[in-house]
Parts: structure tokens; C-alpha cells; sequence
């Protein structure tokens, strides 16, 4: 194994705070790791610009790395290209249904212009039904939109398409 | 008198675009926990989130700008906590009180229409991290935008009650409405190196804008005809006296201790 390669497998134990059966190589924030010599830098892009999780992760790549020998390390934030959620693994999409959250919809549809418009159907991550309404387009966290299904009347979070 | 040559650096520029999103998000932080139902209270606060975020942005590449010019380090908190309201930026719209539901949709939807138009036309920059940073703020902005177009559709057009807090609302804020596409020097100077934008290029789009939705709102239209100086200019470190106060409570911490961390 590469050295990057080994570097990946152990961000891929570091876990997104807010929505914790996502590891941060499923959410495709980790952008890329350059390797030069004995430093690695390590390039990771915000889902949004305010998303408070940043800094903790941030915090829990360097302790990870540096409890597996890796102690010479440079963070970069990348903004360019700007993250979207078809970075998400499949993996992570499954591991998202799983957990009660319905991922994001695989073809984009970002924020529309037209007012008033309800999107696609989202499946209910409990009953798999798509007769879902929208309760709000922003939910617990920047990332998440706040949803109801009217068959099994349970109230979910989409992880909504950016 | 010795010449000194110096390399032009937009950090007023960016100060602006800095001061702008962090003193409107401060503004919505103010109904968190207040909001009208829970759902919205929420939305407002994400918001404000967003904004917040993109203010931090601006501020870590404005510090940057600032620390390799040789004049002391300087970080994003200093420059969002250390400041007194004559070296904010921000327009003055942005800085208004929050009133009620009715003005603070009104403030964030034509702050919205104004950062939509700016952010897309700032992907164009010369300066990659401006535009990378206009980049992500624009899918964001998209968000607030029609969240707030929504809203400005559903009290004007809703009871009575409603459209009557909204036209109070078009009536205190419309006077602030010119300074967005009033050019400051800096403003000038930023486009004059191809970082900046052209804003007064955007107020017929915005106009039409704001109208389209004012019409589905059930709102008469409006003109952007006041072109008259005002004495006040946000945007130039002259500021209505509502700055003061938010700063008062937003700087508290880092005023009592200096520096803190949590």
C-alpha cells in the first residue's frame, strides 16, 4: 500500500460529526492527499460555507493521522470546485438510508428558481414509500431538508441535493 | 518625498463583501430561538449560517492580504470583533433592525436578489479566491433567495393583516435599496482590475427582479429613481446609528476578553 492510499484508508475512519455513519472520504470532502516526502497535505472542500462541523473534523483528521505515526501534516481548504453531493459515495448514499436519512437524489437538481416548487419525489427511508411531502427546505443542519411521509406519517431528513 | 509603489490589494473590497454577509447574518442570528414556527425559525437560522460562513471566508483571505503586507498579523477576528462601526463596510440595509417577520424577509430578500446577481458575476474574477469563494456562496444564495421570494409572495399576497406589515416593510427599507449599486472607490478601483464587478450594471436586472415578485405579491411596483447623495453611506464607513448597537452586543466577548476562546 501507498503511502496515500494507507493515508485514505485511515480517513476513512474519521467520521463526519453531525451525521456519524459517514466517514469523510463518503461525503467527498477529502478532495486529495499530496505526499512529499515525510509531509502529507491534505486537501478537504466545506459542504457549505458556514458548516460548523469543518473545524472539528479538521481536528479529528490531524488526531487520527497522528495516532497512526502521520505527524507532519498540512490541511488545505479547497473551495474550488465547490463540493456537491455527487461526490457522495454509494456507499455513503446506503449508509445515509440506513441511518434514516434519504440521500440525495442521484440526478442534481440544486436549488431551482421557481418558486413554490415541490421537486422530485424523495423516498421515505422508512417505508420506501415516495408519497413524501416537504416540511421545510432546511433542516437540522445546513446540509439537510426537513420532510414528512404521508403514508407512514414519519418525519425524516433529506440530505438535499447541492 | 520617497515614492512608495504598491502592489494593488482589494482587501477593502473584500472587507465589504466580508462586513455585508456577517452583519445580515448576525441580523437573522438575532430570531434564532424567536421565529414565527419552529420550522422557519430554523431556516432563518441556517441562513444566517451560510452567511456567516461566506463572512469567514472573506475575513481569512482579507487577514491573509493584510499579514503579507508587512503590517501587523491580523486574523478574521480581528477583524470581525476588533473594529468600531466607522470601519465596517457593510450597506446599510443590512444593518437595519429586525422589525418584524414581514421586514426582516423583506431585508434578505433584496439583499439576496443584490448578492445572486454579485456572486455570479464575481465567478469572473481575476482573483481565484474571490471568484472560488463566489462559487460557493452562490448555491447558497439561491437558497435564501427563493426561500425569501416565497415568503415576500405569501404576506403580501396573504391577509390583510399581512400585506399591511409588508408594505410597512417596502416602506422603511426602500430608501436603502440605491446604495447597493452605488460605487464606492474601492468598488471602483477592484473593478478597474478586473476583481470586482460592475454592480451598477446590476440594477435594472435586480429592479425587474424585485418587481416580478412584487407583482406576485400583490405589491405595487417600485422605481429605483433616487439618485441623490445620501449623507449616510454604509459602504463608506458611515452608518445609521442600528450598527452601533449590534456591534455593542456581537463584540461583546472578544471587547471583555480579549482574544478569548472557547
Amino acid at each position: 500500500m501507498s503511502v496515500k492510499e494507507e493515508i485514505l484508508e485511515i480517513l476513512n475512519g474519521v467520521n463526519d460529526p453531525e451525521v456519524p455513519v459517514l466517514s469523510i472520504i463518503d461525503l467527498g470532502i477529502v478532495r486529495d492527499v499530496k505526499i512529499n516526502n515525510d509531509a502529507a497535505e491534505i486537501m478537504i472542500t466545506p459542504t457549505y460555507s458556514g458548516c460548523p462541523a469543518m473545524e472539528v473534523i479538521k481536528k479529528n483528521i490531524q488526531r487520527s493521522l497522528a495516532e497512526h505515526g502521520y505527524k507532519n501534516l498540512k490541511l488545505t481548504t479547497v473551495l474550488s470546485p465547490a463540493w456537491t453531493t455527487d461526490w457522495m459515495t454509494e456507499k455513503g448514499k446506503e449508509k445515509l438510508k440506513a441511518f434514516g436519512i434519504a440521500p440525495p437524489m442521484a440526478k442534481q437538481h440544486i436549488c431551482k428558481p421557481e418558486l413554490f416548487h415541490e421537486g422530485e419525489a424523495i423516498q421515505c427511508p422508512l417505508c420506501n414509500s415516495y408519497n413524501t411531502k416537504m416540511i421545510s427546505r432546511f433542516g437540522s443542519t445546513p446540509c439537510k431538508a426537513l420532510y414528512q411521509c404521508n403514508d407512514c406519517l414519519e418525519p425524516f431528513d433529506y440530505f438535499k441535493c447541492h | 518625498m520617497s515614492k512608495i509603489v504598491s502592489l494593488y490589494q482589494p482587501t477593502d473590497f473584500i472587507v465589504h463583501l466580508a462586513d455585508d454577509a456577517l452583519i445580515l447574518g448576525h441580523r437573522n442570528s438575532e430570531w434564532t430561538g424567536h421565529g414565527p414556527i419552529l420550522e422557519q425559525d430554523i431556516a432563518l437560522s441556517n441562513i444566517s449560517l451560510d452567511l456567516i460562513g461566506q463572512a469567514r471566508n472573506f475575513y481569512q483571505y482579507a487577514a491573509k492580504l493584510y499579514s503579507v503586507s508587512g503590517k501587523p498579523v491580523v486574523t478574521e477576528d480581528i477583524l470581525a470583533y476588533h473594529r468600531d462601526a466607522w470601519d465596517f463596510k457593510n450597506c446599510l440595509l443590512v444593518e437595519q433592525s429586525n422589525g418584524d417577520w414581514a421586514k426582516t424577509i423583506l431585508r434578505q430578500f433584496l439583499v439576496s436578489q443584490y448578492q445572486f446577481l454579485l456572486y455570479e458575476s464575481l465567478l469572473q474574477s481575476k482573483d481565484a479566491t474571490i471568484s472560488a469563494i463566489s462559487e460557493k456562496a452562490l448555491k447558497e444564495v439561491s437558497y435564501h433567495l427563493r426561500w425569501s421570494s416565497e415568503w415576500v409572495i405569501r404576506l403580501g399576497d396573504g391577509t390583510e393583516e399581512s400585506h399591511k406589515r409588508m408594505l410597512n416593510a417596502v416602506s422603511e427599507l426602500w430608501m436603502f435599496a440605491p446604495e447597493l449599486f452605488t460605487k464606492t472607490n474601492y468598488e471602483k478601483e477592484a473593478e478597474a482590475n478586473g476583481i470586482g464587478t460592475d454592480i451598477s450594471s446590476f440594477k435594472p436586472k435586480w429592479l425587474q427582479k424585485v418587481n416580478d415578485i412584487f407583482r406576485e405579491a400583490t405589491l405595487s411596483s417600485v422605481v429605483l429613481d433616487s439618485e441623490e447623495l445620501h449623507t449616510l453611506s454604509g459602504k463608506e464607513g458611515r452608518h445609521t446609528e442600528h450598527l452601533g448597537y449590534l456591534l455593542a452586543e456581537m463584540q461583546f466577548m472578544q471587547r471583555a476578553y480579549p482574544g478569548c476562546e472557547w
